[in-house]
């Protein structure tokens, strides 16, 4: 399957028959791939199928259960992710991990340091990481604190501390997940001068056009098994798409008649939320689906979390035609309003407390009989929510920590709609969900406005919006600067907006 | 609600959870073994009623500190809570305001309960509304509360001055139903009563939430604050039933009534596997972890091997031990 021509090429690293087993249970199964110097190879699938664990097993954290690593042919055996990285194989972690009291330099060269007599010589560890920083084209101020640094540039500090061990092979997982467009195409610049110096790179990620631009070769994995590895050159996302997935996923949106309904039902007007968003207006219409666009950032969160009441904020909120003003999420749940958080495990489930529990904690007075909790009704929501909404769990009684990425979104959307809202705000739906149950998503999203309900998405994923939306709102730098409908729903059209600039570029997306 | 902290993917198994639930137990049923051996009238039905009265205080309080732990609070003022509480219930006893003892008593009861509701309404206040960290907020109200009790004794003791009264009031403390010691009936209804609101209801739902993931809570409609003070109040009205309890006892209290009982309560409440963190609060835990200090205490007596002048110290070591078997536990699932 491997193309001929890199065959002389002589391998960096090479996974032989790699099988890792958790208890009885085999997440993979006689995966092997090879990398070579200078190539980006991606590793591709839907979450679940297996990728992290074999990163881990890569990077040291994890031993397999069958099969063996080879580095330049010769077999080993990790004893931890330190001995990995002294063999020159480094992990980019998808989390930021960095102290964010400490400097960029203290970051860098945290656990490291260069000493100078009993102390440390802040200024080499100074030196060293600006020339790091400026390796990877990026000007960052070694001595500002990495808490006043956005995501990006904290990835990248991230990105330089990893790769100031002598490094062979590097793996990035999912690096692109919360950068914006701009972010993104200036981290794969990285990874391509990266790759220029000869290092092999193993690419996870979801967004597949992004695979497309970077990756020489690419390794689908589906339920632990490798599906296929294809040199990038012969595979277009869709067909990445329908191997991940097993099945045609051309149609990842569902049809949907506009239910054009002139009936406002939530309006805002000259809305403030201090420091991230400035009067911005808009409204609701009865059954539709309204997108907010925008960069990371743009305060589309912070502004849905104001009008909520989640969140201090001032403005004019009509409801129904009738003036609201929501003082915490308690008045606006009654009041109908859901708003479903982008942190699903930060501020969407308690991960570490059962199904049923996480289910009914917002709607938990209808489970009420007397004083007492009914837990036999509980336990039928629960069975009705994993039919409804297909939560895919093997047990009912796991914890909602246990459950996947996707799983956790459809149980979190089954939470909220216990309540029956008539308006639900959910904030980036599909993020870190696989291509599979992000198709899921949308349906049940076009359903809930099919019932007559009116839904707010909020996006970065822009053919995602275009995909599913009656009309889009852009903000950027918290205002709403532009709306799209019909014909100009266009990622140009958005970008434009987002960003007040013009980049004259639009990527394709799997679909 | 008793599922098991767990953060691995790995599937969980019943005997997981268990494990770490039944912990406690096991441990005390240890100590009751290594009594017995150490000394003959350990296991004598007299000794052991005599012991589990002595706990009641403690357990009492502990079932409160199992609330506002499991919310993700915590309460440094319990012991002088406790002075506080007392020293008000008795002179208002000693004011006479009432003729008919039995009615004074009833009056004096309500009274304490009320002044432990408000004692824990203050604290929930200061932490929620005022946004003191619970350590803080309760660190200060232990100075005030302890202060205003040496204030109102003038550094020496109160005492239940009505002979009449203190006969009536006499049988809590020390009066039986059916052979069992009030205190002992004390702890066992106080500790239902709580195991129902924390597992049954929908009020220990939302604390249990509160205390996993704030953010969880109030994003799922929960009113953060209010479930928390009212943990702080559930604490006061367990402080004021043990002081119920107590007063009988000696008929009297001074500046140094409760103190470090607040250490003793937190022991209890940890001993008994709940978390330090929030999120997980075990009743019947919490109850067997003040039997557990106790015990300790009366072996030590008991036997002669160490003096009882280190109980504090044992206690201390306690805590600690508790916390490391709670950790190889959750490890090892």
């Amino acid at each position: 399957m491997m193309a001929a021509p890199s065959e002389k090429v002589p391998v960096l690293i090479e996974a032989r028959g790699l099988s890792k087993s958790f208890g009885p249970v085999e997440v993979l199964h006689e995966v092997g791939l090879t990398v070579r110097p200078g190539e980006v190879h991606a590793i591709i699938g839907e979450n679940g199928a297996g990728k992290s664990t074999l990163m881990k097993i890569l990077a040291g954290t994890h031993a397999p259960t069958r099969g063996e690593i080879r580095i330049d042919g010769q077999a080993v055996q990790f004893s931890g992710p330190v001995d990995a990285e002294h063999r020159g194989i480094v992990l980019v972690h998808q989390e930021i991990l960095l102290a964010p009291d400490l400097t960029v330099a203290q970051n860098i060269y945290l656990g490291r340091e260069l000493p100078k007599g009993l102390t440390v010589d802040d200024r080499a560890m100074n030196e060293g990481a600006a020339r790091a920083l400026a390796d990877l084209g990026s000007e960052i101020d070694p001595k500002a604190t990495v808490g006043r640094l956005s995501i990006a540039q904290r990835q990248l500090v991230q990105i330089a501390r990893v790769l100031l061990v002598p490094h062979r092979v590097v793996i990035f997982d999912e690096p692109t997940a919360s950068l914006t467009p701009f972010e993104t195409e200036a981290l794969l610049k990285v990874i391509t001068d990266i790759r220029a110096k000869g290092v092999g790179i193993l690419y996870i990620s979801h967004r597949l056009p992004e695979v497309k631009e970077i990756a020489d070769r690419v390794t689908v994995l589906r339920d632990g098994h490798v599906v296929a590895t294809h040199d990038v050159s012969e595979l277009e996302p869709a067909d990445m798409a329908r191997l991940m997935v097993g099945r045609d996923v051309s149609k990842l949106y569902p049809d949907r008649q506009a239910a054009a309904v002139q009936d406002k039902v939530l309006e805002v007007e000259d809305f403030n939320v201090p420091g991230y968003a400035r009067h911005a207006s808009f409204h609701l219409n009865k059954g539709e689906i309204l997108g907010f666009a925008g960069l990371v950032g743009a305060g589309r969160t912070e502004l849905m979390e104001g009008v909520v009441g989640l969140r201090r904020g001032s403005g004019t909120v009509r409801h129904l035609g009738q003036p609201a003003s929501f003082a915490d999420a308690q008045a606006s749940l009654k009041a109908g309003i859901a708003y479903l958080s982008e942190d699903r495990k930060g501020k969407g489930l308690l991960l570490l407390k059962d199904l049923a529990t996480n289910l009914t904690l917002a709607s938990i007075g209808k489970f009420v009989r007397g004083l007492q909790i009914d837990r036999k009704r509980e336990s039928e929501a629960l069975d009705a929510a994993i039919a409804e909404f297909d939560i895919r769990t093997g047990r009912k009684d796991l914890l909602a920590g246990q459950l996947s990425g996707g799983n956790q979104q459809k149980l979190l959307i089954a939470k909220m709609m216990l309540l029956d809202p008539s308006i639900v705000i959910i904030d980036e739906p599909t993020r870190g969900i696989d291509i599979g149950t992000k198709e899921q998503i949308y349906k049940f999203i076009a359903r809930l406005a099919q019932e007559g309900r009116s839904i707010i998405v909020i996006s970065s994923e822009m053919p995602e919006l275009i995909g599913i939306c009656d009309r889009i709102l852009v903000m950027r730098s918290g205002e709403i600067v532009g709306e799209v409908t019909g014909e100009r729903m266009t990622e140009n059209d958005i970008v434009v907006l987002a960003t007040g600039v013009n980049p004259g570029m639009t990527s394709g997306e799997a679909a | 609600m008793n599922t098991a902290a767990s953060d691995t993917a790995k599937p969980k198994t019943s005997r997981d959870w268990d494990l770490r639930a039944v912990a406690p137990f096991i441990a005390l049923a240890l100590l009751l073994v290594l009594g017995a051996l150490a000394n003959d009238n350990f296991i004598s039905v007299a000794n052991l009623s005599n012991v589990i009265t002595r706990s009641a205080f403690i357990a009492i309080i502990a079932l409160g500190a199992t609330y506002v732990i499991s919310s993700g609070g915590l309460d440094l003022s319990v012991g002088a809570m406790v002075a506080f509480v007392a020293s008000l219930m008795i002179l208002f006893m000693n004011s006479g305001v009432i003729a008919d003892p039995l009615l004074m008593l009833i009056a004096g009861m309500a009274l304490a309960l009320a002044i432990g509701a408000a004692c824990g309404l203050f604290n929930g206040l200061i932490t929620t509304v005022g946004q003191i960290e619970p350590f803080i907020a309760t660190l200060g109200t232990m100075g005030i509360y302890r202060g205003l009790t040496t204030w109102l004794s003038q550094g020496g003791a109160i005492t239940l001055r009505d002979r009449e009264l203190q006969a009536l009031y006499r049988p809590v403390y020390f009066g039986e139903v059916l052979g069992v010691p009030v205190p002992i009936i004390a702890i066992f209804v106080t500790a239902a009563i709580a195991a129902f609101v924390l597992y049954r209801t929908r009020y220990g739902r939302h604390l249990i939430a509160v205390g996993s993931n704030e953010d969880v809570a109030r994003y799922s409609g929960i009113s953060v604050k209010r479930v928390r003070t009212i943990a702080y109040v559930v604490q006061g009205l367990c402080v004021a039933i043990a002081v119920l309890l107590y007063v009988p006892r000696l008929g009297s209290t001074s500046a140094t009534t409760g103190i470090l009982w607040e250490l003793q309560a937190i022991t209890a409440v940890v001993v008994g596997g709940t978390a330090l963190r929030g999120g997980v609060g075990r009743i019947w835990g919490t109850v067997c972890g003040a039997f557990i200090l106790e015990i300790v205490g009366n072996i030590m007596i008991l036997s002669n091997f160490v003096s009882e002048y280190l109980i504090g110290a044992i206690q201390g070591a306690i805590i600690i031990i508790a916390m490391l078997v709670q950790r190889s536990l959750s490890r090892r699932s």
